[in-house]
């Protein structure tokens, strides 16, 4: 009986197919709208995660005042660096990180770039790898020798693609430092900054050579890294609660510095990229309802035109339930091939998309299961007040209709 | 009385229809409309009765009643033993599917389906059917089961109506002015095939018509006027529905 009434669903739908197409199409572009959505979403969720990881995964970064702004809070200084070092638990490794944009020149080329102090630490910190020659020493930071690790966008720009810039020199400023070596690619950072376009040295260089900040023994931020397992957010608690202690903070006192926990701000991110993206997965679907009201006009035109048509069936003997069922299942046959269109639809759009906004197309079956099944849901809810309408008509009336 | 689920099994003689009193009304706004005067009637398993009478003499409404299709407003109506008066509307439809088979005057066919596919309707819900394929056989069908209704002919699509009505084997046969929307040489046709299965299988065959020339086939003819029975008569021998001319 179901087949029959699928069967009867095809042909009556063949039969008016451009009406069919019209009714459908609400749906199609509700299930693409949602799918494409929520597969992009996810996609750009990946991105961001990956581009946190990019910065160190388990990083933590002090910095000075609250936000990204220092505002004036005082910096941190070598003492603040080794007490956090002795003191706090949980601590694998941690770097001062000073820095400061200059243009650097090698022959005729000039960038103005990022120039980053800090120790070897760093290297492991923040997650960099060497693609050419090495990292820079302890003793080099000690003596504060003339050396650099440049990224891959310093190589393009200073010394040019395919050019060995090992024993290179770089001018930035009254500075001249050598390249020792070349950092693996990073690509972009969480906040879509160019984590390659930068030129690290020493920095006691820096300080001496540069920002002539060596008697001030300023420190602009301290990179930590936390120990594998242990929780981030406890070397937070702890960094904090010192740095109030050496800053002689009152309890009534805000905190004049902040501990960016690089896990919270992937976290943040992402949470609020899904909270986009069910935001438009909700917009998507309300697209999806307004498909299901055009199907349940659709049947009720259905049922009118084909009311000599229930009429004989219900004469034969057909049980209203059964006149029913026949209309319910065109109305979701309906809504499942609005459905399975919209998922191919939405799989078009999903490869376009990730490849137009650069993230990665994470095809998930779940959520075009469950977009197929919201559709057919569809179909019941909205198919079923036209189906009860057909089942209610009394045989001789319906059979009387022209 | 408690209506049954299923029908009482059929039987090749005696009364299967008893009315008595039959009264409908229908009620139209401030207007009532009686269609039936309380018509007393008894039909016999076998016999073609034919139901005469002008428009709206009631035919149509007794016609209705007896298939279950409608209800009377009052009186007795009793369907070998079985009192359908008053019976729920899925009883009714019990009795319809199994029991009953309707041949309307514009065929009523459902147009997406094909021949085959008309008459599998009720070979797909009755008790105890024949195939789609020996149904359309036995109307002269056979060459024709994959058609739609559209590329049939007149004769052709009522010839289907009718298959669709035996397919069930059921116990009455009723009929609508089967011909009215035929040309003569297709109406002979028609009433040809309704002849053979009131024959072959036994089924009691009522036919509306206006036609008087078609009640010469019939075993007997009851006169319809003004909702009730006027004038009834048996015909002596039946005339092949062949001969019949007009």
């Amino acid at each position: 009986m179901f087949f029959n009434a699928f069967i009867i669903a095809l042909r009556e739908i063949r039969r008016n197919l451009t009406r069919a197409f019209l009714t459908v199409v609400g749906i199609v572009i509700g299930v693409a709208a949602v799918v494409t959505m929520v597969t992009l979403g996810r996609g750009a969720t990946e991105v961001v995660k990956a581009q946190i990881s990019n910065i160190g995964s388990n990083l933590l970064i002090l910095r000075p005042g609250q936000g990204w702004g220092h505002s004036g809070a005082p910096m941190f200084n070598k003492s603040d660096l080794r007490t956090i070092k002795d003191q706090v638990p949980g601590i694998h490794a941690l770097a001062p990180f000073v820095n400061t944009n200059v243009p650097a020149v090698h022959l005729d080329n000039v960038r103005n770039t990022d120039i980053q102090g800090t120790t070897s630490n760093y290297f492991e910190i923040a997650n960099w790898k060497i693609a050419m020659g090495r990292f820079f020493t302890d003793a080099e930071v000690l003596e504060g020798a003339s050396v650099c690790v440049i990224g891959e966008t310093i190589r393009k720009e200073l010394f040019g693609k395919g050019v060995d810039p090992i024993g290179g020199k770089i001018r930035c400023k009254g500075m001249s430092v050598v390249v020792v070596g070349v950092t693996a690619v990073k690509g972009q950072g969480g906040f879509g900054d160019d984590l390659d376009d930068n030129i690290i040295v020493p920095y006691t260089t820096l300080q001496r050579r540069l920002t002539g900040q060596a008697k001030k023994d300023n420190i602009n931020q301290i990179m930590i890294s936390g120990e594998t397992g242990y929780p981030t957010a406890n070397i937070v608690a702890d960094v904090s609660s010192l740095m109030r202690e050496r800053r002689g903070l009152t309890h009534n006192e805000e905190n004049n510095f902040s501990v960016f926990d690089s896990l919270q701000l992937a976290d943040a991110i992402s949470s609020s990229t899904r909270v986009m993206t069910s935001l438009l997965g909700w917009v998507a679907g309300v697209s999806l309802l307004v498909g299901g009201i055009g199907i349940m006009n659709i049947m009720l035109v259905s049922v009118t035109e084909r009311t000599r048509e229930i009429g004989i069936r219900l004469a034969i003997g057909a049980r209203a339930r059964e006149v029913l069922l026949q209309f319910l299942v065109e109305a979701v046959t309906l809504s499942c091939v609005g459905g399975v269109t919209g998922i191919a639809l939405a799989y078009v759009f999903c490869s376009l998309g990730a490849e137009a906004v650069g993230a990665p197309f994470l095809f998930d079956p779940k959520i075009n299961l469950i977009a197929f099944v919201f559709s057919a849901a569809i179909g019941i809810i909205f198919g079923f007040m036209p189906a009860r309408r057909a089942a209610s008509l009394d045989p001789i009336e319906a059979l009387r209709h022209e | 009385m408690i209506p049954r689920a299923t029908p009482p099994p059929p039987t090749a003689t005696g009364v299967v229809f008893e009315a008595r009193k039959l009264r409908k009304v229908y009620h139209t706004g401030e207007l009532d409309v009686v269609a039936l005067h309380g018509v007393d009637l008894e039909l016999n398993a076998g016999e073609l009765v034919c139901l005469l009478g002008a428009s709206g003499s009631g035919k149509s409404t007794l016609l209705n009643i007896l298939g279950g299709l409608d209800v009377p407003t009052s009186g007795e109506l009793i369907y070998k033993g079985w009192q359908l008066d008053g019976s729920r509307e899925e009883t009714l439809t019990l009795f319809r599917r199994n029991c009953v088979g309707f041949v309307f005057q514009f065929y009523n066919l459902i147009p997406s389906l094909t021949a085959r596919e008309n008459v599998a309707l009720i070979t797909g819900i009755s008790l105890d059917p024949m195939t789609s394929e020996e149904a359309l056989e036995m109307v002269g069908l056979g060459a024709r089961m994959d058609h739609f209704p559209s590329q049939l002919s007149g004769g052709e699509q009522q010839r289907v109506a009718i298959a669709r009505a035996i397919a069930k084997r059921p116990e009455v046969l009723l009929c609508d002015e089967p011909t009215g929307a035929l040309d003569v040489t297709t109406g002979i046709t028609v009433l040809e095939a309704v002849e053979r299965i009131n024959r072959e299988l036994g089924t009691l065959t009522v036919v509306i018509t206006h036609n008087a020339v078609m009640s010469e086939m019939a075993d007997r003819v009851l006169y319809l006027s003004d909702g009730k029975i006027v004038n009834s008569h048996r015909n002596e021998t039946r005339l092949p529905a062949s001969q019949l001319k007009w």
